[in-house]
């Protein structure tokens, strides 16, 4: 096996009782960058990164992280990895710096390391006037910046571990935990992320699995993984119900997304001028059903689809994209 | 970027592998943290607090009056005091099923292990947590008993006895506690066990002789676990022959031990599977 891998995968099985949770991952990560896996709530995010991270035992196949076997050197896979979980893992009658102490102490600082040490992360992640109350008193994203920030108690970790890091944030407190997610990545730490946001796999990850039902359904960067379902997508916007109606019976390919409420459909194009041009008139010759059309980059959001034959999110609930207006 | 010195010193370092603390440093700062944390549990805190008060007032007033010892040398309070320590320890150790359930429920525990802090290192952090809320609880009945006439005639070496029988009582069922703890999911579950532990003194020499109750009961109240460390505490603390009662305490201790330490670590590897 290769030295530069930060996580290697082969044949992982996990089961919970009758439950097939893992059905065999085969996965590599290589060592430096954010590494993302992207799924639905059930497809087995969590339990693969238990597994990663040492938390629970694998039922077959090999994983080995930061170059040790996590069954048979899980002490060492240990010292070299740190994990937040995706509900903070602090005590909450703790003040934020007695936490980072203890779990400071915990990774073998001597007291006035540690003291130190959770000094310097109080500072680092903006928390200093919070030091000394008890998490209890913390807002959701302060909860998070000091769970993450008790992650890096020992030192940089060589993979960090993050499970869904951002779910329930509110939007500036997410993109504090990005900007802090990009920092680690850029002092060297290799970062496995679970999410269910395609914008934020978008946005941080050099590489992209998506997770769906227990298996690999795709891996790449995220302009590969997009590649493979089309360049762009055409968003089209009925005028009325009964013109969505009336496209959708058009339209002799099926779509990517198909959104009544919206009044809105998708169509996979190269977004050639002659393409868009020719589809247009196609569906809407008399020029009266069509209220605008926009030609966006396509998302990971159709490429799971695609791929699938379902959406990450029940439909109506995707973040709003930017894309241009043609 | 806002957290531009976030790794700080680890820079000049990259990539060492953490430290591991030792296994002493590991319970010690487990311990403290469980007893930041049931200092800051104001409701546990005020009930571990008040019972023994409150259960030395029901005893020595309420019931008090009709019980009769068989030594008129000895007041009632005096014969008590021994009973209501064992029961007021027992609650206490039982609270350790909360805690650590408590911790399993949360993710704090998960962290721990990631940081290789072993399940053994964290049930002796709350055992020793324990024996810490024990000990205050313990001198809060004292106290109260003294003020209600408990005259101890106790040499020190004697009180010195006592105290370790009670500290081993109160470390065994605090472990014994604990395996609880790791094998339930529900905190009712764990809180029931404190149940258990507040009614096993009564069918002991605890309250009343053992001579009073019904013959059938003998057997099991002459000879549980608690009414050797109450026969124990009592003589020690009046001054009277101990007998083999604190060698038979400290032999139930040792058995419950061997018995809790590797359960409650198995029941915790098999939560974590």
């Amino acid at each position: 096996m290769s030295e530069e891998a930060a996580i290697e995968v082969a044949g992982l099985l996990k089961s919970y009782g009758d439950t097939e949770v893992l059905r065999g991952i085969d996965l590599r990560v290589p060592a430096g960058g954010v590494h993302a896996l992207l799924g639905p709530n059930g497809a087995g995010k969590t339990t693969t990164v238990r597994v990663l991270s040492t938390l629970s035992g694998p039922d077959g196949g090999v994983v080995r992280v930061a170059g040790h076997d996590v069954r048979r050197e899980r002490a060492a896979v240990r010292r070299r990895i740190s994990v937040t979980g995706q509900y903070a893992a602090l005590d909450e009658q703790q003040t934020g710096r007695e936490n980072l102490w203890t779990f400071g102490r915990l990774r073998g600082l001597g007291r006035r390391a540690a003291r130190e040490r959770a000094a310097e992360l109080l500072g680092s992640f903006d928390l200093r006037e919070a030091a000394d109350r008890a998490v209890a008193t913390y807002s959701g994203g302060m909860r998070r910046r000091l769970d993450i920030a008790a992650a890096l108690t020992g030192g940089r970790p060589r993979v960090l571990f993050l499970d869904e890091p951002t779910t329930g944030l509110d939007p500036r407190s997410r993109r504090t935990t990005w900007g802090t997610v990009s920092e680690l990545a850029r002092q060297g730490v290799t970062v496995f992320l679970t999410t269910q946001y395609l914008e934020e796999a978008d946005h941080l990850a050099g590489r992209v699995t998506l997770l769906d039902r227990g298996r690999i359904v795709a891996e790449g960067t995220p302009a590969e993984l997009k590649r493979r379902v089309a360049a762009r997508r055409l968003e089209l916007t009925a005028v009325s119900p009964t013109a969505h109606q009336e496209l959708r019976r058009r339209l002799d390919v099926a779509p990517l997304h198909d959104d009544p409420h919206g009044l809105r459909l998708s169509v996979a194009t190269d977004g050639t001028a002659a393409a868009v041009r020719g589809l247009l008139d196609r569906l809407d010759p008399t020029a009266d059903l069509l209220a605008r059309f926009d030609v966006l980059d396509a998302s990971l959001d159709d490429v799971f689809l695609a791929l699938t034959g379902r959406a990450t999110r029940p439909a109506g609930t995707r973040p709003k994209e930017t894309g241009h207006a043609a | 970027m806002p957290h531009s010195h976030a790794l700080g010193p680890t820079r000049a370092a990259p990539h060492r592998p953490a430290p591991t603390a030792g296994p002493l440093a590991r319970v010690v700062t487990l311990t403290g943290r469980c007893v930041r944390l049931s200092a800051r549990n104001l409701d546990a805190l005020l009930m571990s607090l008040a019972l023994p008060v409150l259960l030395m007032l029901v005893f020595v007033y309420l019931f008090g009056g009709a019980i009769t010892t068989g030594d008129p040398a000895t007041s009632y309070v005096t014969y008590v005091v021994p009973g209501v320590l064992v029961l007021c320890s027992g609650y206490g150790a039982a609270l350790t099923a909360s805690t650590l359930n408590g911790d399993l429920r949360s993710g704090v525990v998960d962290r721990f292990r990631s940081m290789d802090v072993g399940g053994t290192a964290l049930v002796g952090g709350h055992v020793l947590a324990s024996l810490a809320r024990n000990a205050a609880a313990t001198a809060a009945v004292l106290l109260v008993a003294l003020l209600l006439g408990f005259r101890p005639r106790a040499s020190l070496g004697a009180a010195l006895a006592a105290a370790v029988v009670l500290l081993c009582y109160v470390l065994a069922l605090s472990w014994l506690a604990a395996v609880v703890g790791a094998l339930v999911s529900t905190p009712e579950a764990a809180g029931a066990f404190g149940f258990v532990a507040l009614f096993l003194p009564y069918p002991s020499s605890a309250f009343v002789p053992v001579e009073t109750m019904p013959g059938w009961l003998h057997g099991f109240a002459g000879h549980q676990p608690v009414t050797s460390v109450i026969e124990s505490l009592r003589a020690l603390l009046l001054g009277a022959p101990a007998g083999a009662s604190p060698w038979i305490a400290l032999a139930w201790c040792a058995v419950l031990l061997a018995l809790s330490v590797p359960l409650a670590s198995l029941a915790l590897a098999r939560r974590h599977r």
